[in-house]
């Protein structure tokens, strides 16, 4: 179903239905499992009737995952060479008292 | 040139030299950790000289507190995070610059709440996405590219994975705020990612 059927804003009808601006606001709160009840299910309904947002969500957390494997130490690579000046520094501020 | 263990153990016979002041395991050590430290130094200060002293200062901290070591993790993982202390030090108290507006980064709404570009689906989102060098660089490229006080609570959060209160502490700001930037940061990103990731595009 295309966001385009569904009435205009909501992707599901009822007092408690979300926009698509709203469930991309509450989506940092809904992945922490911090919303209420009634929320968290509005938050699913909106999900079952919007491709959008669910192409959003798993977007999202695609570019966390991709950070973090970006920027993880064992992938991150590591300059071969060593900076002497700051590894004299280094030493040097050790032998101070 | 000296073997650095990467076993877990306090009683390692390495940090048993250290703790003895054993100056040339010392050297070993600071000459193994200080390019993989200085990387996560600049990432996080993006000013080479603040990130040469915050490598100084994670050293001088951890020679000084070498006793307190207790073992429980590598010495690589302690070192590296005392430089991300040390790191956070000097944020805190660099003066601030103005920085470029998130807004623009930011998924925008039509009136009626709807995505104003629709998004589309990413192409493989598993282990395999980031699997040539090219994508890993542009994603740390993106993520460079975010306005210093959002890369910052990213960097700490999503990547360095320290809590919220750690963070809001750190930087001297309320839990909250950490919230909402970290969200931001990520929702930024994936405009940022978008381009490149989206099925359909190269």
């Amino acid at each position: 179903m295309s966001v385009e059927e569904v009435a205009p804003g909501r992707a599901a009808h009822g007092p408690a239905a979300l926009t698509c601006r709203e469930f991309v606001e509450l989506l940092y709160d809904y992945l922490l499992g911090g919303l209420g009840a009634e929320r968290t299910a509005a938050m699913n309904a909106h999900l079952a009737a919007c491709p959008s947002c669910v192409a959003y969500l798993r977007s999202y957390e695609a570019s966390i995952r991709m950070g973090r494997m970006a920027l993880t130490p064992s992938d991150d690579p590591v300059p071969a060479e060593v900076p002497e000046a700051l590894v004299r520094a280094v030493l040097a501020a050790r032998r101070e008292p | 040139m000296l073997e650095v263990s990467p076993r877990p153990v306090g009683d390692d016979p390495f940090v048993q030299r250290l703790r003895a002041g054993d100056g040339e395991a010392f050297e070993a050590l600071v000459r193994r950790e200080t390019p993989r430290l200085l990387a996560v130094a600049r990432r996080l200060l993006r000013n080479d000289e603040d990130a040469r002293d915050a490598v100084q200062d994670g050293f001088v901290s951890a020679f000084r507190s070498l006793d307190d070591f207790g073992g429980r993790c590598q010495v690589a993982t302690w070192l590296h995070r005392i430089t991300v202390n040390a790191a956070l030090m000097k944020l805190r108290t660099r003066r601030r610059k103005p920085e470029d507006s998130i807004e623009d980064l930011l998924p925008s709404f039509l009136e009626d709440g709807h995505h104003a570009r629709h998004p589309h689906q990413w192409r493989d989102t598993g282990e395999a996405l980031l699997s040539s060098r090219e994508d890993r660089e542009f994603v740390r490229a993106a993520i460079d590219r975010l306005p210093d006080s959002y890369r910052t609570v990213l960097l700490l959060r999503d990547i360095e994975e320290l809590d919220t209160a750690e963070v809001a502490q750190a930087l001297g700001v309320s839990d909250n705020v950490v919230k909402v930037r970290l969200h931001r940061a990520r929702q930024a990103l994936r405009t940022l990612l978008a381009p490149r990731f989206e099925k359909g595009n190269a």
